[in-house]
């Protein structure tokens, strides 16, 4: 992306033009996600009469609330579980798929086909696919019939729907792609000489896949872990849908804690995630540069 | 998805020459490219079946479901077919503004278009070069990918609120998604701008082309197939963008908060059908965009040879 110029290189005139270019984006940003951010923070410090006003201040009462209730852990607790049951399940899935695509269709074009199969899902509605399994998981969906059927089962299975498992077949559904496109993306730059140099010095399939194939996808799944994990910590429809109401995460007490006007306790629990996962986010960052990937 | 987009004319390979020159060597390989296949093969390939099916299975059936008739249930076996549902769409009260959220949402979904491709190819321009402080502008941009919708949807709310503005889907949630899709379409824009070729902007300006011209004449054309790839994500992620909006668009609805008040209490076929007419939109878009770069492609490849 930078093959011209260097950091040292940055005149005033080049910051000057560079600022110029960015700054329609900066423009948006700052009104629609620091100013944001900045509100939900200064909430979380207010007091509030129990009707939606706040009354300006300092007070720490809702952070104390927050992190005094049992519920809190309960929930970090479920909003972990799901974030890594879906990640561990994107990440295999994601990484065989992208291997699949890049190593073993021959023919470029339909790799890019099949590539593009997977993608299209990704541009239409999330709430559309989610509810799209009830006909499938539902106390009377085709799963249970289709085992009810041959005789697996005699009662149908009630934890197909409305359950954590439910929550976590949606959020693995509408997130691989998430890892398909950044693993993909890493596996397609590995150079296809070096796998036969492997193979010419006697490297097993294992070797290949444990010595190359991981450790040069490494950013790739880098890339991919951040996007997912932050969408299911940020997410609370999937929970509170596929679960039936009997399952909450953090954000889905959020949304709860705003149905009934808590701003301030709303706020003080959305800045602890937002430092959970800005802590995530940059443990990941540390071991890979992001954007020297993105624009390399 | 974006650098395979911006990849597709590149299908000449390289590899092909060289890989058929160790074609002995191939039979062990995880991935050889001529020659029989290893038993990896058969197993990634049932993955990946299986996957494509699980993937577009259950959004068939519900597409299956909404043209049963009035009978029709949430489950199979389809009850009769009929469009029953589609109509109840229109006309049942019951089942919301359908009609005024879909104007709503195509027109916010233009609007959160044009302004996308526009912001990200200026910012796209500006971060092929460092300047002080790009870091600083990249991870705010990092930042409003990651941070959670919905409670930057609440700030943006209260924000609207303590200035006393009132929020509605042409204001407050139009921000509200920008700060969703402009990132994807810094990063599209990434992605493109990494296979430009920066010879082609150096001889415009050695002909003598000012900045707006090399700009107008040599860069949009070129990166034009990328340009449609970020309009594509401005598009249908603001078309289908629910958590930033639901604390923004004010009285109104979008489509996707009508389809959520529709999961919480309708429990009809017509949600089904409300989910394919929505995905019909969705598909013709993609078809559209993906058709037209390929057009782009097939355009540029003919004149080369011409």
């Amino acid at each position: 992306m930078q093959p011209r110029s260097s950091p040292a290189q940055k005149s005033p005139r080049a910051n000057l033009a560079g600022w110029l270019y960015v700054s329609p984006l900066v423009l948006v940003l700052v009104p629609f996600f620091v100013a944001p951010i900045l509100v939900v923070l200064a909430a979380s410090f207010f007091a509030t009469d129990g009707f939606g006003g706040l009354t300006p201040g300092f007070t720490l009462a809702s952070y104390v609330e927050v992190l005094h209730s049992a519920l809190t852990l309960k929930l970090y607790l479920a909003t972990i579980k799901f974030t890594a049951l879906t990640w561990i399940f994107t990440l295999i899935i994601g990484f065989f798929v992208a291997y699949f695509l890049v190593f073993h269709v021959r023919n470029q074009l339909l790799a890019i086909g099949l590539f593009l199969l997977c993608t299209v899902p990704f541009w239409t509605s999330n709430i559309i696919r989610m509810i799209s399994w009830i006909p499938l998981l539902g106390k009377e969906g085709l799963i249970n019939q289709a085992l009810l059927g041959l005789g697996v089962i005699r009662q149908p299975l009630e934890v197909l729907l409305f359950s954590d498992l439910a929550v976590v077949i949606a959020y693995v559904h509408q997130l691989t792609i998430f890892m398909i496109v950044p693993i993909f993306n890493s596996m397609a730059r590995i150079d296809k000489k070096l796998i036969e140099a492997a193979i010419d010095a006697g490297a097993s399939r294992f070797d290949i896949m444990r010595l190359i194939v991981v450790p040069m996808s490494k950013s790739g799944i880098a890339l991919g872990t951040i996007f997912v994990v932050s969408i299911v910590m940020g997410d609370f429809f999937v929970v509170k849908v596929m679960s039936g109401g009997g399952s909450a995460s953090v954000v889905s007490a959020f949304y709860e804690d705003v149905g009934v006007l808590q701003y301030p306790t709303a706020a003080a629990s959305a800045v602890l995630l937002t430092l959970v996962l800005v802590a995530i986010v940059s443990l990941i960052l540390r071991t890979v540069d992001i954007r020297q990937e993105i624009t390399r | 998805m974006s650098a395979v987009l911006a990849d597709m004319p590149k299908t000449d390979m390289p590899e092909t020459e060289t890989s058929k020159t160790v074609a002995p060597a191939a039979t062990k390989a995880i991935a050889p490219r001529t020659g029989r296949r290893p038993w990896t093969f058969y197993v990634l390939a049932t993955l990946f079946a299986a996957y494509v099916i699980a993937l577009y299975g259950p959004m068939f059936c519900i597409y299956i479901l909404s043209f049963q008739d009035i009978r029709g249930g949430l489950v199979f076996p389809m009850k009769g077919h009929s469009l029953h549902w589609f109509a109840d769409l229109v006309t049942q009260v019951r089942t919301g503004d359908v009609k005024g959220s879909f104007d709503r949402s195509i027109k916010l979904a233009v609007i959160v278009t044009v302004i996308t491709v526009v912001v990200s190819f200026l910012a796209g321009l500006g971060f092929r070069k460092r300047f002080g402080g790009d870091t600083f502008v990249f991870y705010m941009m990092i930042g409003s990918l990651v941070a959670p919708g919905l409670v930057l949807g609440l700030g943006t709310g209260l924000l609207f609120q303590a200035l006393g503005l009132n929020a509605s889907w042409y204001t407050s949630a139009l921000g509200a998604q920008l700060s969703w899709t402009l990132p994807f379409g810094v990063l599209v824009m990434f992605a493109v701008m990494s296979r430009f070729n920066h010879v082609w902007e150096e001889a415009a300006y050695d002909l003598g082309a000012s900045r707006w011209q090399s700009i107008r004449l040599v860069m949009i054309p070129v990166l034009a197939p990328g340009l449609v790839a970020v309009a594509l994500f401005g598009f249908t992620l603001s078309y289908d963008e629910f958590a930033r909006s639901l604390q923004t668009a004010g009285s109104l609805n979008t489509l996707p908060l009508e389809i959520w008040s529709m999961t919480l209490n309708v429990t009809s076929p017509s949600l089904y059908a409300l989910g394919t007419v929505t995905t019909i939109v969705s598909f013709i878009v993609i078809g559209a965009s993906l058709g037209s770069i390929v057009l782009i492609q097939k355009k540029r490849g003919s004149s080369a040879k011409g």
